[in-house]
């Protein structure tokens, strides 16, 4: 066998254009398959940004007439007389979803730790599978079992709030009204069961992947299950688990459906958590379609223009504060 | 002094495991009592004329929600229409073209910021861009903003899924001469199919009670429509509409609508965690 009997290879030289109409096909679809994929992100990022863009062009007239802290700390909010301020729903936003935070933080807490540390393994699944299955319950059923289930139940205990904790100098305040069942008080218990499985699947995750030679050195000195939560498993993920917090915060301060149901949707504020009261979520629900003028309607969309700087702040933390965990397992690995 | 430190320790400790129960048990409680409501109260409205009758005007005893039910399901088969495709390239965009690059990072975080957007902001924006040049409520926008809601979602698994899929096999594709196109859509996407399915599961699973962003692009209908370009009737909103109303049918009709609404999401959330308990990490 001689040398010159050896078939070489045709290599084509990358710089030339390719000849065969095969590889050109595909390099052109190759081209708009990355293409359509770029375009595919930047919509996926555009959207945040076109969302606060877009509400805010569409709330000019209504900031143009009333500007921003005029809008903020008036109390005046009648369509009849087109005097349109936000105060009164700006309040029962954050009380509604204080209230929430008090009563589902610990909850959320202690569902974590229990399913993470607690639960023998049996009842570890279908605990977690039910928990998780609470989010899986779309708001509107949330809001018609609160005012139709709910609210008549709570509207019994109320008289005993107001015997007990309305007696209290002081804080009495909050809890004194008429036993009706709806108002900032349900509403915030409602929004405390929504916002339970966000925030406790959240931090039953982070709680899983602390290194389990930290949490058996521990047990290894003796320490019980509540010192390992409390002074391991809490300092190692305090970031994801306010992170977590943030979230279900975020969550509360923008839910609509089932605070529209129970809060008793009343634009005038009032001292006691008994009273009904109207956030800007259930104001939007219940007013948008009735909306007949420009100003009506641009001020509602001011309303929502001010929830979402709001949950827009309170979301950029939470997603920094849970990524900020990520990147310390990244750096210990 | 030893032993009152122990008893201490250990009251504190179990002080906090039968707290930590009974929040459990508070959460579990609450889960039944609402799918108990909505079983018993849905139940007790349910009636033929639902599936083969539309809306009743107020103030008469007739039962009917098929408008209703197929606006819902035009509803959604054109938010997947929408939201599968953008959904899984800008995934696969992340996963495959920017991996952990600092464009790709910044994208993710505006993608894990929008997963939890309150669903009436998308309504509001929605309604900013598409009713109100429009002029008037319209289903192709309530669509619109369902898919808003849903993308975040599916970006996210697909991404996820994605990473999963080992090199070994991306790189035995290009050997063979496959161009990228063929390699993401024939091997990795293939490999990674039942993680990202879960996803799309899971996103519509979100979107199917959505009643919020409706409100400001869909709004209702009385009648049978099944034009994408103005209001349509759907479930979401007849259930805050009726539940709302005075006339006990129209209650009723709620129920049975949430009832209904609930069997599907549920049904959905769980086959979507089956799924989830089959992928595999592919090699």
């Amino acid at each position: 066998m001689s040398g010159s009997d050896v078939v070489l290879p045709k290599i084509q030289p990358l710089s030339e254009k390719p000849k065969s109409a095969g590889i050109s096909w595909h390099l052109s679809a190759d081209f708009l398959f990355h293409k359509t994929a770029v375009f595919a992100a930047f919509l996926v990022a555009g959207a945040l940004f076109a969302t606060v863009i877009a509400i805010a062009y569409d709330s000019r007239t209504s900031i143009h007439v009333f500007g921003i802290w005029g809008f903020l700390k008036s109390s005046d909010w009648n369509p009849v007389t087109q005097t349109f301020g936000a105060f009164p729903f700006i309040i029962s936003t954050l009380i509604s979803s204080a209230i929430a935070m008090v009563l589902g933080v610990p909850v959320s807490f202690g569902v974590a730790v229990f399913i993470a540390e607690i639960a023998p393994a049996w009842i570890k699944k279908p605990v977690a599978t039910a928990i998780e299955l609470l989010a899986a319950i779309p708001s509107i059923v949330y809001g018609l079992w609160g005012l139709v289930v709910f609210a008549p139940v709570f509207a019994k205990i109320e008289p005993w709030i107001n015997d007990k904790l309305g007696a209290i100098p002081g804080i009495g305040l909050l809890f004194q009204g008429p036993p009706m069942g709806i108002g900032m008080l349900t509403a915030g218990i409602v929004l405390a069961i929504m916002i339970l499985p966000y925030m406790s699947s959240i931090m039953r995750d982070v709680f899983l992947i602390v290194p389990s030679s930290l949490r058996e050195s521990a047990y290894a000195m003796g320490a019980t299950t509540w010192e390992v939560a409390w002074n391991i498993i809490l300092p190692y993920t305090r970031s994801a688990v306010v992170g977590g917090i943030f979230l279900g915060l975020g969550r509360a301060l923008g839910e609509t459906m089932a605070v529209t149901f129970v809060i008793g949707n009343s634009n005038v504020l009032s001292a006691s958590l008994l009273m009904p009261g109207a956030t800007i979520p259930s104001v939007l629900a219940n007013e948008f379609a009735e909306a007949t003028t420009k100003l009506y309607v641009s001020s509602l969309i001011y309303l929502g223009l001010i929830l979402i700087a709001v949950t827009l702040a309170v979301r950029f933390c939470a997603v920094l504060l849970i990524r900020r965990l990520g990147r310390k397992e990244g750096a210990a690995a | 002094m030893m032993m009152s430190v122990y008893v201490r320790r250990r009251s504190v400790d179990v002080t906090s495991k039968i707290l930590m129960g009974a929040a459990t048990l508070v959460g579990v409680f609450f889960l039944f009592w609402i799918l108990w409501t909505t079983l018993r109260f849905g139940l007790a409205g349910m009636h033929w004329d639902l599936f083969i009758k539309d809306t009743p005007p107020p103030g008469t005893n007739a039962f009917g929600l098929r408008n209703a039910f197929v606006g819902s399901l035009i509803l959604l088969a054109v938010s997947l229409l929408i939201g599968i495709p953008v959904g899984l390239m800008g995934g696969t965009w992340l996963a495959e073209y920017g991996f952990r690059g600092p464009t790709a990072n910044a994208v993710r975080f505006i993608n894990d910021i929008m997963l939890s957007a309150p669903s009436i902001e998308i309504g509001l924006f929605v309604y900013a861009i598409m009713v109100a040049p429009m002029g008037h409520f319209s289903a192709l926008s309530g669509s619109v903003a369902l898919a808003i809601l849903m993308i975040p979602i599916i970006v996210r698994t697909t991404d996820e899924m994605l990473s999963l899929v080992g090199s070994d096999m991306r790189e035995a594709a290009i050997a063979l001469g496959a161009p990228a196109w063929v390699v993401i859509t024939k091997v990795t996407w293939k490999a990674a199919r039942a993680g990202i399915l879960t996803g799309i599961l899971i996103g519509l699973a979100r979107i199917t009670g959505e009643t919020a962003p409706l409100l400001f692009t869909v709004l209702n209908n009385q009648f049978f429509s099944g034009n994408l370009f103005h209001a349509m009737a759907n479930v979401p909103v007849v259930i805050f509409q009726f539940a709302l109303s005075p006339y006990a049918n129209w209650q009723q009709m709620a129920w049975a609508a949430a009832f209904i609404t609930i069997l599907f999401v549920l049904a959905l959330s769980l086959i979507a965690r089956w799924f989830l308990g089959k992928v595999q990490v592919p090699k």
